[in-house]
């Protein structure tokens, strides 16, 4: 916890319109940890993600004050495909392209220039097998993404994530609309991606959190409550908002 | 109980009706036309151009004519409808001049045809010198045909799935590789729709090319896209009115060939519409 972060963020505030979500966020996030996000709807925990890879400004409402470092450089100097390249997201629900399996991975390094067909078999290959998917669906990249099961979709937007290069990876809400088993399988994929890549996990399931995440924060009415190492965090929490939150007595 | 279903076959039989009543004089039109003029279809008839004042020989340079104007409309209106349309629902933001660009849209429409054909006789046959040919006719019947394009290729593109296009930008796409790979290819067969629908009504227009391409009388074949040629609607109009002594079957005949032409241009539509949606898998 010594190196630079990869991520920062410095007094961060976001609008939609003229009603503020974030209230100056100052959040370090390091290399390779897995950050859970917890917090009730409404917290601001996605308007948080979606501001690190400024998917926020799709909404034309939308405006910031504040810095955001990756690697120390202010994103707001880098182009939007770039930074999008270096920050991949997965959405809530499993959002899956209407082609097949295959050129659902391959779609992002179609957009980065990769075309030369063995580099693309062998990416799309890489990235199936660290989501967990390869063995289920190797014999069927053909075939229609919609086919497969909520999980194994969500696990294919993983790897489509992967296909790009990312160096973090965000999630939000993964896992929302998926069964306990389809859920332990896209955590497992998460375990073995510490290696080589950053995440950050918002999640409104607080048991996830505390399987998933090294450090957590506790988002709520748009304010950074709380942040700490994940096993302190739900047996000591410092604030008693997220003591509260925890313990089920709101959200 | 036995009320309410007295009442819901009144009203079923009632829409039955009112859909049969849409059906019949399209069918009746349909084979009044077949009756009358398929006695007159000839080998000779379709290959061959007019003789004797056109009450001989065929209607071969009329055929080629309407086909070429279609051509040429589709060429000028197609691209340019489809990318305003993108440009509208990709692109523009809200104020006032979109909106600007949206009103004028919807009144194109609905101004009469005759009044593209003065458009287009003053602007391209005069104004710009291109003379009473194959270029002004189409680009005037291109104009008439834009407002069709632009809306059905307006909807088309908002039918796309917004996570469509969030998907593909989260990737680091372009705004541009996005509209070009994960929202126009889901479009299309909406697009294509609408454009063979307006393309059809330009090859059955005759004001629109009366002042600005249509020949009334001249059986050869156009050799430059600054030639006049003949048309369909307009010999039609031609044999059936300004003529004396034509034989009825004739104008039947012709009548049918342009039906059949439009019905063909559906067809393909069809055929195309079949294609990309198989080329998208669900």
């Amino acid at each position: 916890m010594v190196s630079e972060p990869i991520i920062k963020t410095v007094d961060l505030n976001c609008y939609f319109g003229s009603l503020q979500v974030l209230q100056s966020i100052n959040i370090a996030v390091q290399r390779n940890e897995i950050l859970g996000v917890i917090g009730p709807s409404n917290s601001g925990k996605t308007t948080f993600l979606r501001a690190l890879n400024r998917l926020n400004t799709l909404v034309r409402t939308y405006s910031q004050r504040g810095e955001i470092l990756l690697d120390g450089q202010d994103i707001g100097t880098i182009r939007d495909n770039v930074l999008r390249k270096r920050i991949g997201i997965i959405f809530a629900l499993p959002q899956v392209l209407p082609v097949t399996i295959f050129e659902n991975v391959a779609y992002g390094p179609k957009v980065h220039g990769i075309t030369r067909r063995e580099n693309v078999d062998w990416i799309v290959e890489e990235a199936l097998k660290k989501a967990y998917l390869w063995e289920e669906v190797k014999d069927r990249l053909n075939q229609p993404a919609m086919k497969l099961s909520g999980g194994q979709q969500q696990r294919l937007c993983i790897a489509r994530t992967l296909a790009v290069g990312p160096e973090v990876i965000l999630y939000d809400e993964p896992c929302s609309g998926l069964d306990p088993i389809s859920t332990a399988k896209v955590e497992d994929a998460m375990q073995q991606l510490k290696v080589d890549y950053t995440q950050i996990l918002v999640t409104n399931n607080t048991k996830q959190a505390s399987r998933v995440s090294e450090r957590c924060a506790f988002f709520l009415m748009g304010e950074l409550v709380e942040l700490g190492p994940t096993k302190q965090l739900f047996t000591k929490p410092q604030d008693k908002r997220t003591d509260d939150y925890i313990t089920g007595r709101f959200g | 109980m036995n009320g309410a279903r007295i009442r819901q076959h009144i009203a079923f039989s009632i829409l039955g009706i009112v859909t049969l009543a849409i059906v019949v004089p399209i069918l009746l039109v349909i084979v009044y036309i077949v009756v009358n003029g398929f006695g007159a279809i000839t080998w000779e008839f379709l290959t061959a151009a007019p003789r004797q004042g056109m009450k001989a020989g065929g209607i071969f340079p009329a055929i080629v004519g309407t086909v070429l104007l279609v051509i040429g409309t589709m060429l000028f209106a197609l691209p340019l409808g489809v990318l305003s349309a993108v440009y509208l629902v990709e692109y523009a933001h809200d104020n006032l001049f979109t909106r600007m660009i949206k009103l004028s849209v919807v009144n194109l429409s609905g101004i009469p045809s005759i009044v593209y054909g003065l458009f287009g006789f003053t602007m391209f046959v005069i104004l710009l010198h291109f003379g009473t040919s194959i270029l002004a006719g189409s680009l005037t019947l291109g104009i008439m045909s834009l407002p069709v394009i632009i809306t059905a290729s307006k909807e088309a593109l908002e039918s796309v799935p917004n996570t469509y296009r969030e998907i593909s930008l989260s990737l680091g796409a372009t705004k541009w590789q996005t509209v070009r790979y994960c929202v126009l290819p889901y479009a299309i067969p909406g697009i294509l729709t609408g454009t063979v629908l307006s393309l059809s009504r330009a090859a059955g227009e005759t004001a629109p090319i009366l002042f600005t391409v249509a020949a009334f009388y001249l059986p050869r074949l156009p050799r430059s896209i600054f030639d006049q040629v003949m048309a369909l609607p307009y010999h039609l109009y031609v044999i059936s009115t300004q003529v004396p002594n034509i034989p009825l079957e004739l104008s039947f005949a012709t009548a049918l060939v342009l039906v059949a032409l439009v019905f063909l241009m559906n067809l393909v539509s069809i055929f195309l519409r079949a294609h990309y949606r198989k080329k998208r898998s669900w």
